[in-house]
């Protein structure tokens, strides 16, 4: 849909400050934009990138030591510096925001229906009864199914995704003129994120709306906005149509972005390479529900039943969206969760092998995890941490050859050998998950389990992890599984995927096969959403 | 619902059954004995005396019959108070101690929660720090100096307050006790009160009611503090079991003829039952209030409702 020419909504000079015992910190550095009725602008950056500030920065959401300063006019009514009564009048009512996190976006202890309630119920006013009927309404219009029942739901009976449109529910209750979609679908799966895309869109063409999305992601904006606003440091780079942006970008940032989508792929390995791991029916079971003169345990079954032959050089893709089992089955071929099935890692059968056993070979076999903050702990320096391995497995070593083998490790990942002296907060994502494949690269491992090792990294980092990646597998033929439910990033170094769901393989083969025939309807739909939001 | 109660019920059994026995063999082992008086009792006298009180027979029939007197709630006759049962001793000062230690929660309660949001609504604000500075003093100052202080003040220099005794039972009467009572547990509740009401206030579904311009009083009372009140309502059994079955200081202090002396005094004279009926009270109450507490906490947060 095409907005109109009037500005709804203009940004002038808009600077956003934080106080910090370190002194100011300046957010946002003086932008300016406008926002058209009924369009959909896209604001988008890199995390620290001031996008979202902006916005809580208008709607009066910043953090106790935030100040905004500067002009943000409403059909010609100054936002900045109103004060909280007069803007409660605008905000939820006329601007609207639907967030990230949908999980917690919502109150846990109130239904849905109430919550939903209540924005109209203050901005309208009517009767309850009016309010409830408004709420069905507005359940029925987001797509929630059986709203007559739904609506007395807590939102920890709803799913990610039900949550979301709950938000937009409430989002669209009062009629807002513009609805400030704030990461939307970025804690959301793939073929999720697609269908509240798509519910964003056809609500804008019912109501007309504008949608101002902020964004890191640009294949959502490519397919999904008119106008782009590209910001970085907190000062636009860029504005204007979608169309330009991606075609002719002027800022050498904006080209950065475009070109840091994962390219590429990966050389395969030699078909008859020798098997280092393998496990055939996988079955791992959870317990839940256990309690004193309650009945037996009850068991869920994360992994059914699954067979995975990992080559020597080889990198199998497992992909899938939360809860298919994908991270559980990495944890279990490592034999780091108790299971089912057999194991075999190299000539050795490994499936009856107990901790004191399995310690002598987990040298070989490392893991990376998804999160480079919750990884490493913040009390140890950066040289500590990628050396406490070596205690353990290597306690001949002496301190100097501990330290040499360090530096080395941190140079394989690109990292400055003076590193090793500082702690882990001193150091971006990117870094630190550069430390986090050091501190496995230093034992020499054969298998690397990654779970998800780039999905809390902005697009153009995770470009050059992934480089790194395929760099050392290269350098010592490194076997790789990849966890994932990023497509992109599954496809520029895998050699062959899974598909999982619901703890069962639903199609796996070669990664071309899988990308440009698959079979399954699962996998199409997981293909579609990701590459053609 | 009714399944959870009786099911928590029913495990009250051996929780109780392994209180009594853990406590009726510390007792047991501490040295000396009930009828160990300074100026030893004549040996023919003494074997009377045990005789009589069936201390004489070997320790584990001695813990039968206690348990088996128990279960039909004879908890036998205190030693040190001869002409009384101990539930005869309980049941007489049980009312003053609950009715002292229910005031004094609710003035805790109230009073500690009223003061811990305004502090975290005003968050390192002079108020705030005021408020954390008396909470601080309200826990370190044990009673023993509350209690006197409180009676010089308004008993003895304004004469406002009678400074002890039960009296009519008027509330003059409970008003002085009672907030010695309460003052560390106020202190607590407002403590505990303000940490968590500042972390309820930075959850993101704040941030929603805030985007969806809901006035401060919804955003404060109806989402933030009714999230905040679940640890403090955590709290809320063993301080109300601790408060209701009497404190041995403020009681003596001002002179209350409640139970909370009876630990202390049996304990330190060795009178096994009256240690034993004392502490069988005190897990019954942590066992009801405990569950109390739980139901109510389903009641408030629907992600717990126990159905």
């Amino acid at each position: 849909m095409t907005g109109t020419q009037e500005n709804i909504l203009s940004i002038r000079d808009l600077k956003v400050d934080f106080s910090t015992p370190d002194g100011t910190v300046n957010a946002v550095k003086g932008i300016g934009f406008d926002i058209k009725a009924g369009e959909t602008l896209a604001v988008v950056g890199e995390s620290g990138s001031g996008k979202s500030q902006t916005m809580m920065g208008i709607m009066g959401l910043l953090a106790k030591n935030g100040t905004v300063t500067g002009s943000a006019k409403y059909r010609g009514k100054e936002l900045v510096g109103l004060p909280k009564s007069e803007l409660n009048k605008v905000r939820g009512a006329k601007i609207t925001m639907i967030f990230q996190e949908p999980m917690t976006s919502l109150d846990p202890l109130y239904t849905i229906g109430r919550q939903i309630a209540e924005p109209i119920l203050y901005h309208r006013g009517g009767s309850r009864a009016q309010a409830r009927a408004r709420v069905l309404e507005l359940l029925e219009l987001v797509g929630i199914p059986d709203p007559a029942r739904r609506i007395d739901s807590y939102p920890h009976e709803l799913s990610g995704g039900q949550r979301q449109r709950v938000m937009i529910a409430m989002a669209l209750a009062n009629e807002p003129d513009v609805l400030i979609a704030d990461e939307p679908t970025t804690a959301l799966d793939v073929t999720i994120q697609a269908q509240i895309l798509k519910l964003l869109r056809s609500l804008q063409e019912r109501f007309g709306m504008a949608i101002v999305l902020i964004t890191h992601d640009l294949g959502i904006v490519r397919h999904f906005a008119e106008r782009v606003v590209v910001m970085r440091r907190g000062e636009v780079v860029e504005q204007g149509t979608t169309e330009q942006i991606f075609e002719s970008p002027t800022s050498s940032y904006t080209r950065m972005l475009i070109d840091a989508e994962p390219h590429g792929r990966k050389a395969p390995p030699a078909d008859d390479a020798p098997i280092i791991l393998e496990g055939r029916g996988v079955v791992v079971d959870f317990d839940i529900g256990k309690g004193f003169l309650s009945k037996g345990p009850r068991t869920f079954r994360a992994v059914n039943g699954v067979t995975v032959k990992l080559q020597e050089g080889q990198t199998i893709g497992v992909v899938g969206e939360s809860g298919s089992g994908k991270s559980t089955l990495g944890r279990a071929l490592l034999r780091l969760l108790p299971s089912d099935g057999a194991y075999r890692f190299g000539k050795q059968d490994i499936s009856r092998h107990d901790r004191r056993q399995m310690r002598s070979l987990r040298k070989e076999m490392q893991l990376v995890f998804q999160d480079p903050y919750g990884s490493l702990s913040p009390r140890q320096t950066v040289g500590e941490v990628i050396t406490e391995g070596l205690l353990v497995h290597e306690p001949g070593l002496s301190k100097g050859d501990r330290d040499r083998r360090a530096i080395a490790a941190l140079q394989e990942v690109g990292l400055d050998p003076a590193a090793r002296n500082r702690y882990p907060h001193e150091f971006s994502g990117g870094q630190r998950q550069r430390i986090a494949i050091a501190r496995a690269m230093i034992l020499k491992p054969r298998v690397v389990i990654l779970d998800e090792p780039t999905s809390a990294l902005d697009r153009s980092v995770q470009g050059q992890v992934i480089d790194l990646l395929r760099k050392l597998q290269a350098d010592h033929n490194l076997s790789y599984v990849f966890i994932s439910h990023d497509l992109s990033v599954v496809k520029a170094i895998s050699d062959y995927v899974i598909v999982m769901k619901n703890g069962e393989i639903v199609e796996q083969g070669e990664t071309d096969a899988i990308f440009e025939a698959p079979k399954a309807d699962y996998t199409k739909a997981l293909i579609g959403a990701a590459f053609s939001v | 619902m009714l399944a959870f109660v009786l099911r928590r019920l029913a495990s009250a059994v051996p929780t109780l059954f392994i209180v009594v026995t853990i406590s009726f063999f510390l007792m047991r082992f501490a040295p000396g004995g009930p009828f160990n008086l300074e100026r030893p009792l004549p040996p023919a006298t003494m074997e009377n005396i045990m005789r009589t009180y069936q201390l004489d027979q070997p320790l584990w029939r001695q813990y039968v019959t206690y348990i088996s007197n128990a279960v039909q709630g004879d908890f036998g006759p205190s030693y040190i108070y001869k002409d009384n049962t101990v539930a005869e001793l309980i049941g007489k000062g049980l009312p003053y101690s609950m009715e002292l230690g229910f005031f004094a929660l609710l003035l805790a309660l109230v009073g500690g929660v009223t003061l811990g949001t305004i502090a975290a609504l005003r968050q390192n604000s002079v108020l705030d720090f005021s408020i954390m500075s008396l909470a601080t003093v309200g826990t370190t100052i044990p009673n023993f100096v509350v209690g006197p202080v409180l009676t010089l003040i308004f008993a003895i220099v304004f004469s406002l307050l009678p400074a002890g005794g039960w009296g009519d039972g008027s509330f003059r009467y409970l008003l002085l006790p009672m907030i010695a009572l309460a003052l560390p547990q106020l202190a607590v509740f407002a403590r505990l009160t303000r940490g968590s009401m500042i972390e309820a206030l930075h959850a993101d579904h704040i941030r929603t009611a805030r985007a969806y311009g809901l006035p401060p009083r919804i955003v404060v009372i109806t989402h933030a503090m009714r999230g905040a009140l679940l640890p403090v309502v955590s709290y809320l059994a063993p301080c109300a079991a601790a408060l209701m079955t009497g404190s041995a200081v403020v009681e003596t202090i001002f002179t209350i003829p409640g139970i909370g002396r009876y630990f202390v005094l049996g304990a330190l004279n060795r009178d096994y039952t009256l240690v034993m009926g004392t502490v069988v009270l005190i897990a019954i109450f942590v066992i009801v209030f405990n569950l109390v507490v739980d139901l109510i906490y389903g009641l408030l947060d629907p992600r717990v409702r126990h159905d």
